[in-house]
């Protein structure tokens, strides 16, 4: 019996082992190893607004609208819409044959639940739904707004790239609070998540979605047009360490780093088949965020010298080294190249700034010696060295600085304190936004006056709020576009921060890969080599 | 023995408390919110606020506090902040790479470090001597992350033969489990080799002063048996001693070999805890790491009366 049961196995083995048509399936499947930026710790992209999250999202989670390469607004999950009663009723009609990761179909009732979740996180959402009176679904199909009145920015609120990203789940778990995480990750994007084979710390996995339907018509880039899912299985290797994610990319281990360290860009440009390249250039922007709360930077006055001392070149050598192309300087509030972009009043950042003229007017603004708390993380190399720059401009200035040196988990527990510096309070902080934050006023907090109801640092400027509602009520790209101009004079004015300049972040791939989307990091309409 | 076994065991629970009550007090005056990390740079306030009550983190010390021992009471860690999951899971999940980990580099680290240690107490105040002595204090000098990178430099870049990261469960293979393990082993054991050969050589060389080892080459003993049969075993205790105190710093000290090899075990859960403020991880490690020195240094005390039968329990 023994013998038998052993030629039977030893029989299939073999069979197995030379049958064409197993040994082609297993071959052609294309598995692509991933090392994210971070760990993704949460999955849920309206829990958190972290983008290595987002990422994950755009993998599993599809949106009702998509942005093309040149930012435009284009259908995703819909297949249109129409706008009746003088823009007061929009009416969005989904795509036949969308399904979800369970193999439920995609329903109007799901689409509502999700908005409904969302727009309680995201401020672009907030807005939208502050003027919506009703959101339904008249059919399975057909989600419906009516609105108290026109929002015009509509398909680019459901649209954005940004976090927090408009997902569509279904209804039973995008009833859950938004301050609850969802766990049980359910979506109807290209790729759904391998939940058992998940490793926290270490490993995701996603598998092509079979069920996927792509919108049709020309691929038009980014999170618009078809997705079409050219990859069998997904491998999210994080790895804490930068050196190793290089060494497992020359050593063939994995194909894609998402952010090789600087110091090791040389090397990995000597290594055969490894490809470097700007795949984003929207990039990154830095930020010095000023609090309004305590002195010395509760001083406009004050606020606006130190403007004008800002070079924007010393923050970005000391972020990306001797490394032409990887910087700009010259940055507004916009990020640069985007519809956006605006020059107005940028003689304050690019103009030849006189430290000994400032040191006096310093003085003359009342300037007494107060210690500025800088909130420096040394944990984050870019937040590092823009903080060592910020501290010595501020030191030459002749300002009273006071450097303290925290990991980024007490920054951020530290830069929500609106205590004065005595009872340990801070004055200033640098951190960095992803370009596509600051393409335009939905989702660029830096440019918000919201006083005590915003983010940290909490400026207070009823006029930036004021040309943000001209922005959302803009009927044209000219009406938009002048109402940015306005922020950034304002901006400029009020200095609820400075910009410090544009970085961009290079990714490394190895030699299976052919070409990726251009953008943060998305798995669709990858192509191979070979 | 089972008596003293079972009272030792006890004994712990005390010591685990105090660990429990220091850790948790510690957290929670600790700067860093985890609602903050969770909630990300461009929450604002209010979003922070609302995470912060839906986890419970708004509530009084001593209400978290009783909270959380009655959920340990009951054997339970509690919940991750971040993942949702229970901290038993997460731990459960990451134990098996440690533990691997560990076993392998104190294979390695005995078998090469025991030989060399009693060489060089064979060979006292020789050349032999000084070079092994040598070699321990470069053991001990050159950071372990060094060692790591240019082990993964020479056997996994340049003559490929190792991966470079990476690990597997002794189910897929021996030899897959084994190639993984073997440079974050090598980087880790480096210091436990430098220790063990240096307590090794210093017990051997004071036993053979001993008038019984006189006494035997007085004998005419040879002196392979006089080294092995009878030095050696006597030097047993400080040596097992030291390998009982590298194991229970193994098991928590594996973070840099786990960063610089990605090992998904116990020592990264810890970090990125850390990083993450996601105390119930934290917390649940700490009471981990605590019972494992316990049963380390329980298992070291009964292993001492194999060596000297002197010693009752």
């Amino acid at each position: 019996m023994k013998r038998r049961m052993f030629n039977q196995a030893s029989a299939a083995a073999l069979a197995a082992a030379l049958s064409p048509s197993i040994v082609t399936a297993a071959t052609k499947a294309q598995v692509l190893k991933f090392v994210p930026q971070a760990d993704l710790g949460v999955l849920d992209p309206i829990w958190t607004t972290a983008y290595i999250t987002r990422n994950h999202g755009y993998l599993v989670y599809d949106t009702l609208y998509g942005l093309d390469d040149q930012y435009r607004v284009v259908p995703q999950m819909v297949q249109g819409h129409v706008v009746e009663k003088d823009g007061l009723v929009w009416k969005l009609t989904l795509r036949p044959g969308l399904v979800f990761h369970d193999n439920t179909p995609v329903r109007a009732v799901d689409v509502v639940a999700s908005i409904k979740r969302w727009g309680k996180r995201d401020a672009f959402g907030k807005e939208l739904l502050a003027q919506t009176d009703e959101l339904s679904a008249p059919s399975d199909s057909v989600v419906q707004f009516r609105l108290k009145k026109p929002f015009p920015q509509l398909p680019a609120a459901l649209g954005k790239l940004t976090s927090t990203m408009p997902c569509i789940m279904p209804e039973r778990l995008a009833r859950t609070d938004p301050s609850t995480q969802v766990t049980e990750i359910v979506g109807s994007g290209p790729y759904r998540l391998l939940a058992k084979e998940r490793i926290e710390g270490s490993l995701v996995v996603y598998e092509k979605f079979a069920g996927y339907k792509p919108s049709t018509g020309p691929a038009v880039g980014r999170t618009g047009g078809p997705k079409i899912a050219t990859l069998d299985r997904i491998e999210w290797h994080t790895m804490p360490d930068p050196a190793t994610a290089a060494a497992a990319l020359q050593a063939g281990e994995v194909d894609w780093v998402e952010q090789p360290l600087a110091d090791l860009l040389p090397l990995l440009k000597e290594q055969k088949g490894i490809k470097i390249d700007l795949n984003d250039p929207s990039g990154s922007i830095g930020s010095l965020r000023l609090n309004h709360l305590t002195a010395p930077f509760n001083n406009p006055a004050i606020r606006r010298i130190l403007l004008g001392v800002i070079n924007q070149a010393d923050f970005m050598s000391a972020v990306v080294g001797n490394n032409p192309g990887m910087s700009r300087t010259g940055v507004g509030v916009f990020t640069p190249g985007t519809p956006m972009a605006s020059t107005a009043g940028m003689s304050v950042l690019t103009g030849p700034g006189d430290m000994a003229k400032a040191k006096a007017a310093l003085k003359a603004a009342g300037y007494n010696g107060e210690p500025v708390v800088i909130l420096a993380a040394s944990d984050a190399a870019n937040m590092r060295s823009m903080s060592d720059v910020a501290a010595d401009t501020m030191k030459r200035l002749g300002m009273n600085v006071d450097y303290q040196s925290l990991d980024w988990g007490m920054v951020q527990k530290r830069r929500t304190s609106r205590a004065s510096i005595k009872e340990g309070g801070w004055s200033c902080l640098c951190t960095s936004i992803a370009g596509i934050e600051a393409l335009d006023p939905s989702s660029h907090q830096n440019s918000r006056g919201q006083g005590l109801n915003g983010q940290y640092g909490w400026p207070d400027s009823p006029k930036l709020e004021q040309y943000r509602a001209d922005w959302l009520a803009a009927p044209t790209l000219a009406a938009q576009k002048a109402a940015c101009d306005n922020i950034q004079k304002q901006v400029f004015e009020d200095v609820p921060y400075i910009p410090l300049g544009q970085f961009f972040q290079p990714v490394a791939y190895g030699p299976r890969i052919a070409s990726v989307p251009q953008g943060f990091p998305q798995f669709y309409n990858v192509k191979m080599a070979g | 023995m089972w008596t003293y076994i079972v009272k030792r065991v006890l004994a712990t629970l005390p010591v685990m408390a105090i660990v429990g009550i220091f850790v948790f007090s510690l957290l929670y005056l600790a700067p860093g919110d985890p609602a903050a990390v969770i909630a990300g740079d461009q929450a604002l306030p209010e979003d922070i606020a609302r995470i912060r009550e839906n986890l419970g983190l708004d509530r009084p010390f001593l209400v978290q506090f009783a909270d959380w021992s009655g959920h340990i009471l009951r054997g339970d860690l509690g919940t991750s902040i971040f993942t949702g999951k229970p901290v038993t899971e997460l731990i459960a999940q990451r134990i098996g790479p440690t533990l691997s980990l560990a076993l392998v580099t104190l294979v390695m680290a005995i078998l090469v470090a025991v030989p060399l240690g009693v060489l060089a107490a064979a060979k006292v105040s020789t050349w032999v001597d000084r070079t092994v002595m040598g070699l321990a204090v470069l053991g001990f000098s050159v950071p372990l992350f060094v060692v790591g990178y240019v082990l993964a430099y020479v056997f996994s870049l340049q003559l490929h033969w190792l991966p470079v990261q990476g690990y597997v469960s002794l189910d897929q293979g021996l030899w897959p489990w084994l190639s993984r393990l073997l440079l974050p082993a090598a980087t880790l054991g480096s210091v436990y080799v430098a220790l063990i050969a240096r307590i090794t050589r210093s017990a051997v060389v004071e036993v053979q002063q001993q008038d019984y080892i006189r006494t035997a080459r007085a004998k005419g003993l040879d002196h392979r048996a006089i080294l092995f049969l009878h030095a050696l075993k006597n030097a047993g205790i400080p040596i097992v001693t030291i390998i009982g105190i590298g194991v229970g710093a193994l098991i928590s000290g594996t973070v840099i070999a786990e960063s610089v090899f990605a090992i998904p075990g116990l020592g990264r859960l810890t970090i990125d805890a850390i990083m993450r403020r996601d105390y119930p991880i934290i917390q649940g490690l700490v009471l981990v790491f605590s019972f494992s020195y316990v049963i380390v240094n329980l298992l070291v005390d009964l292993t001492y009366v194999v060596f000297d039968p002197r010693i009752r329990l």
